[in-house]
C-alpha cells in the first residue's frame, strides 16, 4: 500500500481538527440554561409525511407555549431527530439523545417498532418520552415510569369502532382490510375481536402492503357484498382503497381508525369518502381550539396538519406544563423529576383532558366517531360528530 | 517513521479530544480517521496490532463512558462489518450476485427471538423463554439455521447465471421478509408486524453494563469472522470460489466442483449473518420485519463494493464508512445546522431559522448517499481498499476509456 | 368453497390482471432494452418511470388550476400527458446514461449496478425535493377526469371502467409501435445489431454511443408512458411509489427472458395476471389462512419454478454469450 493514502488521511485528519476549532465556540454557547425537547420521528423515507407532522406539531407548540418556562431564565429549544422508521437508527439516535444532558423530554416516535427499543435506552436515564402516535399496547404495558402516550391504544380504538358499527350502524356483515403494520393490523384485530363478540359476522380479514392498486382485493369484497368495510391503516393507503372501491361500484359503508384523520383523505379520495366514519381521540376540529391550531399550522407551514401533528402539540404542551412546574427555582430539573412531573400533569386541550394512569396511558380517553361531511379538504374541520364514547385504557395485565 | 509518529499522535490527540468534547461528532470522526491511519501507516505488524488493540479494547469503551452514542455506533459498525464480510464471500470471492442477503440476518435474528422470548409459547404451549444463558448456544443455532437457509437458497439457483441469480436472491430476501410479516396465522410464529419482544439478553460477565458487553461481544465475533475469512481466502475452497467468479465454464472444465462450491459459498456467507442476527436480536430486545428490508441488503452490498470487492480490509472499511455516514455524518450535519438555527446564526445576512423546512439536510440523507455511491463508482470503482489485482485492473481501466487487456494476476 | 363465487369473479380478475400486466410490460421494456445492449440492470428505471407520472400530474394540476381541464376533450389531454411524460422520462434516461453509466462502460457488472442504485436513491429524493418546494406535498393526487371514470357493467360482476380500456388500448398501441420500430426500421435494426455485438456493429459504421443513447431514450419513454398510465389508473403517487412496480417489472423482464423484447411483454402480462389471481383468490381458496399479503411470494415462487425449468426465462435470452 503506497503512502499516498496515509498522507492524505493525515491531511484529512488535520482538516477535521481545524473544523473542530471552528465548532467549539458554538458547542459551549449552547449549554447555559438551555432546556431542549427532542423529537424523534421518520423525516425521510416513505413515512416522512407523518413523521414531519410530529416534528412540526412539536415545533409549533414550543414556539407558542415556551413563554412560562423561558420567563425563569431558560431557553427552550427543539432538537429534531430522524429515526428513518428504523429501529437501529432510532436506538442510535436515542443514545445520542441521552448523551445530551440538556434534553429533558423526547416527543416521539411514529412507529411502535422503533419506539419500543428506543424507550429501553431512554429508561436507562429516566428520560421521559411522550408519544403522540404509538398505539401498540406493549409500549406502556411494560410499565416503565418514563414512557407515556397521549394517543389511544389499538385495543381501545378497535372496540370503539366495533361498538359504533354494531350498535349505531347496526351492520350485519363486515369485511376488514388492514395495512400489515403494527398500527393497522393491531387496530383491525382489536376491531374484529370486539365486533365478533357483538354478534356481527366478519366475512373477510385481509392484509395488504399494496399502496396503489387495490383492484384485486376489491373484487372478492364486491362479490361478497358486506354491509361495512373497515380499513385499518393510514389515509395514504385508505384513500386510494376507498376511492377504487367506490369506482368499482361498492356500496358498503366505510369505517376506519384515526390514521384516516387528515384532510388529505378527501383530497385523495374525493366524493368516495363523503359520509364515511372514522374513530379518533382528537376532538372534532369544529371545536375552536383545534380549528385555531389548524389555521396556525397552515399559516406557518403552508399545509394542513397531518395526523398526529395535533397529538404532538398536546404531548409537547404537557411536557412544557410539567417543566413549568419545576423551573421556578431557576435551576434546570433532572430527568427523573421531569418524568415524574409529566405523569402528574392534567392537561385540557384539543384532544380532551389528558391524565396519565400508572402505566402512562391516558385515563378515560374520550373517543369520537366522526363523519366526513364534504369532499372539500378545506372543510375537513367541519366533520360532524356522530358519537362520543369514554373508554378507559385496560389496566395492567402483567 | 513520520507516518508512525503522525498516526500515534493523531490517535492520542483525538482520544483526548473526545473526552474533552464528548458531543462533537467531528471529534469522533477524527478518532476513527486515526484508527485508519494506524492501520495504513508503515509500521511493524506487532506494533500495529498493539495500537489497534489498545484503541479498540481500551480507548473505545472509555469513549463509550463519555458518550454512549459512539459505543452504539461502534457496535453497529461491528455488526455490519460481519455482514459485509459474509456477503464478501458470496459476492466478492465467489462472484454470486446476492441481492437478498438480509434474509440470512433475519433468519438468525428470529431464531433467537422466537425461543428467547415468550413467543415460542404460542407454538409449543409453554416452557419459554429459555434461560438467558442459552443465548450462547443459540449463536451456533443461528449459524446453523442461516447456513441451512443458504443451502436452501442455493439449490434452485445453481443453474442460474448473473442477473437471473440476482433477481432470485432479491425475491428470496423479500420472501423471508413477507413470511416474517405474515407468519402470525395460522400459527403465530413471528407475531407479524408487531414484532417480538422482550428478547432475553445473556447474563453479562463481570456485571458489565450491556452497551459495553455487546461491544466486546461484537468485537470478538468480528475477530473470529475475519480469521475465518482469511483462512477461507487462502484455502482450496477459496481458490475454487475465485475461479468460479472469473469464469465458471473454465473452472468447471478444470475440475472445480461447482455445486459444492456454490452451496458452500452461500452457506458460509449466510452463517456469519446468522450469528450476527442472534446478537442483533438480543441487543435490540425487540425485532420486527422492518429491520430486514431490501434496502438493508442493498446497503450491505454497497458496503462490500465501496470497500473493495473480495478484500477483507475493504469490507471492514466499507461497512464502517457506510454505517458512519448514515448514522453520524449526515445526522451530525443536520444537528449542527439545527444548532446554528437555534443560535440564530446568519449566513450572508439571511437568518438560517428561515430556512424552509423542506430543505432540512436530515431529509436528504438518501440523496447524499446516492451521490456518494455514483461518485465513488466513477472515480474509484475498485473501492477504497481493494485487493491488489483488482486495483490494477480497474485503475488501468479508469485511465483509458476502453475495456482493459488481461493483466497477469499478481498478489 | 363457494365455486360459484370463484367463477363469478374470474372475468373481473382477468381484466384487473391484464391492466396490471400491461403496465408491467411497458416498464419491463425499459429494463430489457437496456439490458439487451449493455448487459446491465438499470436500477434507476423505476424512478424514470415515476417521473413520467409526476410530469403527468403536474400538467393536469396546471390545466386544472388554469380552469381549462374540463373544457378539453379527454383524448387530447391523455395524448398531451403521454407525449410530455415520454419526452421527459426519455430525456432523463439519456442524461442518466451520459452522466452515470457511460464512464463505467466496460467495468465489471457490479460497478454500474451500484452506480444505478445510487442514481435511484438520488432521483427519489430529488423528486421529493422538487415536489416539496413546488407543491409542498408528498403525495400527489391525479385530478379525476370524470369521463374516464364511467363504468360499464357488462354483467353484475364484471365491471370495466373507460379508464381501464383506455389504459389497455394505449399500452397496446405503444407495444405495437415499439415492435414496429425495433423490427421494421433501420434504427431498430441498428439497435439490435449493437445488442448482438458492439464491436461488429461499430465496424459496420453504426455509431454505438448514439444507438445506446437511443435505446435509453426509447426505454425511458416507455417507462414514462407507463408512469402516466399508472397515475391515471391508480390516482396517487409519491416519490417512492416507483420502487416496487419497478422491481416487479424487472422480475417480469427476467421472467420473459432478459434482453428479449417480446419476452418482456409476455413476462409483464404473466406477472400481472399471477399477481391479480393471487391477490383475489388466495384468501378465498385457503379459507383465510393465506391472504392477499402472500401475492408477491406466490408470484415470486412461480418465477423460481419457471427459472428452474427454463433458466433463461420463458422466451430465452437474446444477449451475446460471455466469451
Amino acid at each position: 500500500m503506497c503512502s499516498y493514502p496515509v498522507r492524505s488521511l493525515l491531511a484529512l485528519g488535520a482538516g477535521l481538527a481545524l473544523m473542530l476549532v471552528g465548532e467549539a465556540p458554538l458547542l459551549e454557547a449552547q449549554s447555559k440554561g438551555t432546556i431542549k425537547i427532542a423529537s424523534q420521528s421518520p423525516l425521510s423515507g416513505g413515512q416522512a409525511a407523518l413523521g414531519e407532522g410530529i416534528k412540526l406539531g412539536t415545533q409549533i407548540a414550543i414556539e407558542k407555549l415556551k413563554g412560562p418556562v423561558e420567563k425563569h431564565g431558560f431557553k427552550v429549544e427543539l432538537v429534531p431527530f430522524d429515526d428513518q422508521a428504523k429501529p437501529d437508527v432510532g436506538v442510535a439516535n436515542a443514545r445520542n439523545i441521552i448523551a445530551d444532558k440538556d434534553i429533558l423530554v423526547v416527543i416521539g416516535h411514529l412507529n411502535s417498532g422503533v419506539a419500543i427499543p428506543s424507550s429501553e435506552v431512554y429508561k436507562e436515564v429516566d428520560l421521559a418520552m411522550v408519544s403522540p402516535a404509538n398505539t401498540n399496547e406493549k409500549i406502556t404495558d411494560r410499565g416503565y415510569p418514563n414512557v407515556n402516550r397521549v394517543c389511544g391504544r389499538d385495543d381501545v380504538q378497535g372496540p370503539v369502532g366495533a361498538e359504533f358499527a354494531a350498535n349505531t350502524l347496526k351492520v350485519k356483515t363486515a369485511y376488514i382490510v388492514h395495512d400489515k403494520t403494527t398500527y393497522g393490523q393491531g387496530v383491525a384485530e382489536a376491531f374484529r375481536k370486539d365486533l365478533e363478540k357483538k354478534g356481527v359476522k366478519v366475512i373477510g380479514f385481509d392484509g395488504t402492503e399494496e399502496k396503489s392498486n387495490f383492484d384485486p382485493i376489491i373484487t372478492p369484497i364486491k362479490a361478497k357484498n358486506p354491509d361495512l368495510i373497515y380499513f385499518g391503516g393510514i389515509y395514504d393507503q385508505g384513500a386510494p382503497f376507498f376511492k377504487q372501491a367506490r369506482e368499482k361500484g361498492i356500496k358498503s359503508k366505510f369505517l376506519g381508525p384515526d390514521g384516516l384523520d387528515s384532510s388529505d383523505l378527501v383530497k385523495i379520495a374525493g366524493k368516495a369518502v363523503v359520509g364515511m366514519y372514522y374513530t379518533t381521540a382528537a376532538a372534532p376540529a369544529s371545536s375552536t381550539q383545534a380549528k385555531q391550531f389548524a389555521d396556525e399550522f397552515k399559516k406557518k407551514f403552508g399545509k394542513s396538519p397531518e395526523p398526529y401533528a395535533a397529538e404532538s402539540y398536546v404531548a409537547t404542551a404537557i411536557a412544557l406544563k410539567a417543566l413549568e412546574s419545576l423551573v421556578s427555582g431557576g435551576k434546570a430539573p433532572s430527568r427523573s423529576e421531569v418524568a415524574k412531573a409529566i405523569r402528574k400533569v392534567k392537561y385540557t386541550g384539543m384532544t380532551g383532558t389528558i391524565e396519565f394512569d400508572d402505566k402512562g396511558d391516558p385515563k378515560k380517553a374520550s373517543y369520537y366517531v366522526l363523519q366526513v361531511s364534504s369532499d372539500n379538504p378545506e372543510k375537513w374541520s367541519e366533520n360532524k360528530e356522530a358519537k362520543r364514547l369514554a373508554i378507559a385504557a385496560p389496566a395492567a395485565t402483567k | 517513521m513520520i507516518q508512525l509518529a503522525g498516526a500515534v499522535v493523531l490517535l492520542v490527540v483525538s482520544a483526548l479530544a473526545v473526552a474533552a468534547f464528548p458531543r462533537s461528532i467531528l471529534v469522533f470522526l477524527l478518532f476513527q480517521t486515526a484508527l485508519l491511519a494506524v492501520y495504513l501507516a508503515r509500521m511493524p505488524t506487532w506494533l500495529r496490532a498493539a495500537l489497534l488493540g489498545i484503541a479498540l479494547l481500551v480507548m473505545m469503551p472509555l469513549i463509550g463512558l463519555y458518550n454512549g452514542y459512539y459505543l452504539e455506533v461502534a457496535t453497529q459498525v461491528g455488526i455490519f462489518v460481519a455482514l459485509a464480510l459474509g456477503l464478501n464471500i458470496v459476492v466478492g470471492l465467489a462472484g454470486l450476485l446476492d441481492l437478498g442477503y438480509v434474509a440470512f440476518f433475519a433468519v438468525g435474528a428470529y431464531s433467537w427471538a422466537i425461543f428467547g422470548s415468550p413467543q415460542a409459547n404460542a407454538v409449543f404451549g409453554g416452557g419459554f423463554p429459555l434461560a438467558p444463558i442459552w443465548f450462547y448456544v443459540f449463536l451456533l443455532v443461528g449459524l446453523g439455521v442461516a447456513a441451512t437457509t443458504g443451502v436452501v437458497l442455493g439449490l434452485p439457483v445453481l443453474r442460474l447465471r448473473g442477473d437471473y441469480l440476482a433477481i432470485v436472491t432479491l425475491g428470496f430476501g423479500e420472501v423471508i421478509r413477507v413470511l416474517a410479516n405474515n407468519l402470525d396465522k395460522p400459527i403465530n410464529l413471528t407475531n407479524g408486524p408487531r414484532g417480538i419482544t422482550p428478547i432475553a439478553r445473556p447474563p453479562a460477565p463481570f456485571g458489565m453494563p450491556y452497551p459495553e458487553y455487546f461491544y466486546f461481544l461484537v468485537l470478538a465475533i468480528v475477530v473470529v469472522v475475519v480469521l475465518v475469512n482469511r483462512r477461507l481466502e487462502d484455502s482450496h475452497i477459496g481458490r475454487a470460489w475465485e475461479a468460479i467468479r472469473e469464469d465458471e465454464l473454465a473452472a468447471q472444465a478444470m475440475g472445480v466442483p461447482l455445486v459444492r462450491a456454490k452451496l458452500l459459498a452461500f452457506a458460509c456467507g449466510a452463517s456469519f449473518a446468522g450469528v450476527m442476527g442472534v446478537v442483533f436480536s438480543a441487543k435490540q430486545v425487540f425485532i420486527n420485519p422492518e429491520s430486514f428490508t431490501f434496502l438493508e441488503s442493498i446497503g450491505v452490498l454497497a458496503m462490500v463494493i465501496l470497500g473493495g470487492m473480495g478484500s477483507i480490509p475493504g469490507a471492514i472499511i466499507g461497512a464502517t464508512v457506510v454505517t458512519v455516514l448514515n448514522l453520524q455524518v449526515l445526522k451530525g450535519l443536520s444537528l449542527w445546522l439545527n444548532e446554528l438555527k437555534n443560535a440564530g446564526v446568519t449566513v450572508l445576512g439571511w437568518n438560517l431559522a428561515n430556512l424552509p423546512t423542506q430543505l432540512e439536510p436530515a431529509k436528504y440523507e438518501r440523496m447524499i448517499f446516492g451521490i456518494i455511491l455514483v461518485l465513488m463508482m466513477i472515480f474509484r470503482p475498485q473501492g477504497i481498499l481493494p485487493v491488489r489485482r483488482r486495483q490494477r485492473e480497474l485503475a488501468a481501466r479508469a485511465t483509458t476509456s476502453e475495456a482493459p487487456e488481461t493483466v497477469a494476476p499478481a498478489r | 368453497m363457494d365455486f360459484a363465487l370463484l367463477a363469478n369473479i374470474l372475468p373481473q380478475v382477468l381484466i384487473d390482471g391484464l391492466i396490471l400486466g400491461f403496465m408491467y410490460a411497458l416498464i419491463a421494456l425499459g429494463y430489457t432494452m437496456v439490458y439487451g445492449v449493455l448487459e446491465f440492470i438499470n436500477f434507476a428505471h423505476s424512478e424514470i418511470f415515476i417521473v413520467g407520472a409526476f410530469v403527468g400530474v403536474e400538467i393536469l394540476l396546471s390545466l386544472k388550476s388554469a380552469g381549462i381541464l374540463d373544457g378539453l376533450p379527454w383524448p387530447v389531454v391523455l395524448l398531451l400527458l403521454l407525449v410530455a411524460g415520454m419526452a421527459v422520462s426519455g430525456a432523463l434516461a439519456v442524461t442518466v446514461e451520459r452522466v452515470a453509466y457511460r464512464p463505467l462502460r466496460g467495468a465489471p457488472r457490479l460497478i454500474p449496478l451500484i452506480s444505478a442504485i445510487g442514481i435511484s436513491f438520488f432521483l427519489q429524493d430529488l423528486i421529493r425535493l422538487v415536489e416539496s418546494i413546488w407543491r409542498n406535498a408528498f403525495n400527489l393526487v391525479y385530478p379525476t377526469i370524470d369521463v374516464l371514470n364511467e363504468r360499464f357493467e357488462l354483467t353484475p360482476t364484471i365491471d370495466v371502467s373507460l379508464k381501464s380500456l383506455v389504459v389497455i388500448a394505449a399500452a397496446l398501441v405503444m407495444l405495437a409501435g415499439l415492435h414496429a420500430v425495433v423490427n421494421r426500421t433501420k434504427i431498430g435494426t441498428a439497435i439490435r445489431a449493437v445488442a448482438e455485438d458492439q464491436t461488429a456493429a461499430s465496424l459496420m459504421g453504426i455509431n454505438v454511443n448514439r444507438m445506446i443513447s437511443l435505446t435509453f431514450l426509447i426505454g425511458g419513454a416507455m417507462g414514462g408512458a407507463a408512469g402516466v398510465l399508472f397515475g391515471v389508473q391508480y390516482g396517487l403517487i409519491n416519490p417512492y411509489t416507483g420502487f416496487i412496480p419497478g422491481l416487479k417489472a424487472f422480475t417480469a423482464a427476467v421472467l420473459g427472458g432478459i434482453g428479449n423484447i417480446p419476452g418482456a411483454m409476455i413476462g409483464g402480462l404473466v406477472l400481472g395476471l399471477l399477481e391479480a389471481f393471487a391477490a383475489s383468490y388466495l384468501s378465498l381458496l385457503t379459507g383465510g389462512a393465506f391472504g392477499a399479503e402472500y401475492k408477491d411470494i406466490f408470484a415470486f415462487s412461480v418465477l423460481i419454478l419457471i427459472l428452474i425449468f427454463r433458466p433463461k426465462g420463458l422466451l430465452g435470452e437474446v444477449v451475446r454469450e460471455r466469451a
